[in-house]
């Protein structure tokens, strides 16, 4: 059998599966009776086309940066943390809990202090369907799983009941100290001199996260653990036989996904909107599933996945309320398309890259010769 | 509680417990054969979506059912091509198909009816709510209501629990789907085809999620809202483990997790200081039980749920 060159295998193979789902999407806008050409160009021009929207992308694409390299780190196990979303509603708690109750000095503090806790909860929630998978072989997809839809249901009681300030109506914590506010890019970049818009939420954590992919990067190709994780990801016979520890090795795995998909939460809660409110996560967990496939599970690729879902999520909820640039109409596309989109690129990257590979594996065999 | 509210409950018992066991057998017939399915909530809901908007443009139940199965056979086909033929990893072709669906119908639905997602209330399309009462003339009473007062599709689910143990324990078919499921390779050799038998596992699953779809759109709800099934298809899988993979007990399974999703639309909270224990318990605990109970079954403490060995295995021919 003939093996692709190693550029069109992590570069064309996923760009492929994107096209197909951009095309399909394209389909399905015509199918409605609208035109996908004028949903695109909005698309692009609500997301990339103003500073405002450059900030909605960036912030939104650091949330997918954080839970996609959460479920990159478990994919190297070789393990499926679908659980990303109940352990980022987990950080959340852990947020909240470092918002209201511990008087920081300053905001840096308080944005050191719910990084640890967001990412000890985060973990800690994926610590039972980790221990279940190393000692019992239960399924971690399973338990990952059923552990968001417990997730949702603590997050649920605890606002109802207990963090929901008095007299309050909606099931929201009271908000955080204005203080623990995180600088936003404007202010960032304003110490540059850059002008920037103030409006977007895109904060300090864009490049906490950047900084955290650099970190995994380092950590999977040049640690002993990274090596262990890859090693036992591949061939778990090899590994044990190398003596690498199959049950600490799922373990540490799947702890590190769901510490960093715990983070995730610092960027929406805190930087966001400076209080926990039910769905937090507004399934960032989920299309990290998908910015980890796209990106090749490699850091650099996960980057580059996340900035392409941030702006499909900011574009996705410009589309709802663009309108056609000749006859003036509102567009009735509704952002749901994202999902639709979102869902083929998990399917074609992630369930059926054969799909893809083979005909391209026929057509450079054939070019190669 | 009097004993009114108590027959009510029941009642309500099992009306949940029909989809959930609709969804439960479907994926035992997909698990049973091999092919792991976590798509079961996606095709339920295309299936509901599919049944209640051709009931509604056409006025025919039985279009609605047909367009609701037709639906999820749609998907079980992407994921049978995902998992049998390209070999592809089962459990993400599954979630990709839960996200297809929920995108799909929004859209589908709002663009075509206008009402964000939702599909206009059926009126002459519902499904059919003669209960045998009816069809026996027999007096209301509410005792023989709980056994007798449901639409036909409960009856369905119902025997579709003896008739799956029928299939599975008493038939070649049967045995063949189980040997599938824990040894692919052996079926190879005795000359049947391996991508056959997963292929019928799999449309089977899709007439069953249909029919769960439809029962929630069409007999429960007179019309489809968007992310109707709200984690049913999860929680049928989670029965599906709690049954540990076997029908008759996949029974109880889902009568125990719709008797709790009976309890949490009855209650808010449930207050225990009315028999003497002081303690109340949050709404959110009971729709968390099936979980949790779930999980604690994983976890081996009470018997140990055991998949089928070939679960998630791409079946390939030795060469």
């Amino acid at each position: 059998m003939t093996k692709l060159p190693r550029w069109a295998d992590v570069v064309l193979v996923p760009l492929i599966c994107l096209l197909i789902a951009f095309v399909f999407c394209g389909l399905l806008i015509a199918a409605i009776g609208q035109n996908p050409w004028v949903a695109l160009t909005s698309m692009i021009q609500g997301s990339l086309g103003t500073q405002s929207g450059w900030g909605y992308t960036l912030f939104y694409a650091t949330n997918f940066l954080l839970t996609g390299l959460g479920v990159s780190i478990a994919f190297h196990a070789s393990l499926f943390n679908i659980g990303g979303e109940g352990q980022a509603t987990l950080g959340g708690l852990g947020v909240a809990v470092a918002c209201l109750f511990i008087p920081w000095p300053h905001w840096s503090l308080a944005l050191l202090g719910s990084i640890t806790l967001s990412a000890l909860f985060g973990a800690l929630w994926a610590l039972i369907p980790a221990w279940l998978q190393a000692k019992r072989g239960s399924h971690i997809v399973i338990t990952t799983m059923m552990f968001n839809f417990i997730a949702y249901a603590l997050i649920s009681y605890l606002l109802v009941n207990v963090l929901r300030p008095e007299g309050a109506m909606d099931p929201a914590t009271a908000r955080f100290d204005k203080a623990f506010n995180l600088p936003k890019l404007a202010d960032i970049f304003g110490v540059m001199g850059i002008p920037f818009s103030k409006a977007p939420p895109a904060n300090i954590m864009l490049f906490v996260a950047l900084a955290l992919a650099v970190a995994t990067w380092a950590l999977l190709w040049h640690t002993r653990l990274g090596y262990a994780i890859r090693a036992f990801g591949k061939q778990e016979k090899a590994a044990v036989y190398a003596g690498i520890s199959p049950v600490r090795i799922t373990l540490y795995a799947l702890l590190l996904s769901g510490g960093i998909s715990g983070l995730m939460a610092v960027n929406a809660v805190q930087g966001g909107a400076h209080r926990l409110v039910m769905n937090s996560v507004e399934g960032a967990g989920f299309i990290g599933i998908a910015v980890a496939l796209m990106g090749r599970n490699h850091p650099f690729g996960i980057v580059l996945a996340s900035l392409l879902f941030g702006f499909l999520f900011q574009g996705g909820a410009q589309l709802a309320m663009a309108s056609d640039p000749v006859t003036g109409e509102q567009l009735k596309i509704p952002r749901e398309v994202i999902t639709v989109l979102q869902a083929l690129v998990i399917l074609f990257t992630g369930a059926l890259p054969y799909m893809v590979q083979r005909p391209l594996e026929k057509l450079f065999a054939r070019g190669g010769r | 509680m009097d004993l009114t509210a108590i027959l009510q409950i029941l009642e309500s018992t099992i009306r949940m417990s029909t989809p959930l066991l609709f969804a439960c057998l479907a994926g035992l017939y997909s698990e049973r054969a091999g092919v792991i399915d976590m798509g079961l909530e996606g095709k339920m809901l295309a299936a509901a979506f599919a049944g209640a908007a051709a009931a509604a443009v056409t006025g025919s139940a039985a279009a609605g059912v047909l367009a609701g199965i037709g639906a999820a056979l749609i998907l079980s086909a992407i994921h049978g091509l995902a998992s049998i033929t390209f070999r592809g990893n089962q459990l993400i072709s599954g979630v990709a198909i839960n996200f297809f669906a929920s995108g799909l119908t929004i859209v589908l639905g709002a663009s075509w009816f206008g009402q964000g997602g939702q599909t206009p209330a059926l009126s002459e399309g519902r499904l059919a709510q003669t209960p045998l009462l009816d069809l026996f003339g027999i007096e209301d009473s509410p005792l023989l209501e709980l056994f007798l007062g449901h639409g036909t599709l409960v009856y369905v689910a119902l025997a579709a629990v003896p008739f799956t143990w029928w299939l599975l324990y008493r038939t070649r078919f049967g045995l063949r789907l189980r040997a599938v499921g824990e040894n692919p390779a052996a079926v190879d050799t005795a000359g049947v085809s391996v991508a056959q038998l997963r292929y019928a596992a799999v449309g089977i699953t899709a007439v069953l999620c249909g029919l769960a779809g439809v029962y929630m759109s069409m007999g429960l709800n007179t019309s489809f809202q968007r992310e109707m099934t709200a984690g049913r298809g999860y929680i049928a899988l989670a029965a599906l483990i709690f049954a540990k993979w076997k029908p008759v007990p996949a029974l109880g399974a889902c009568l125990l997790f719709g008797f709790l999703d009976a309890i949490s639309i009855r209650f808010q909270n449930i207050d225990l200081n009315g028999i003497g224990i002081p303690v109340v318990i949050p709404g959110q605990f009971t729709n968390a039980l099936p979980f949790i109970l779930t999980v604690i079954i994983l976890a081996g403490f009470v018997g140990k749920a055991i998949p089928p060995r070939a679960g998630g295995e791409p079946y390939v021919k030795e060469r």
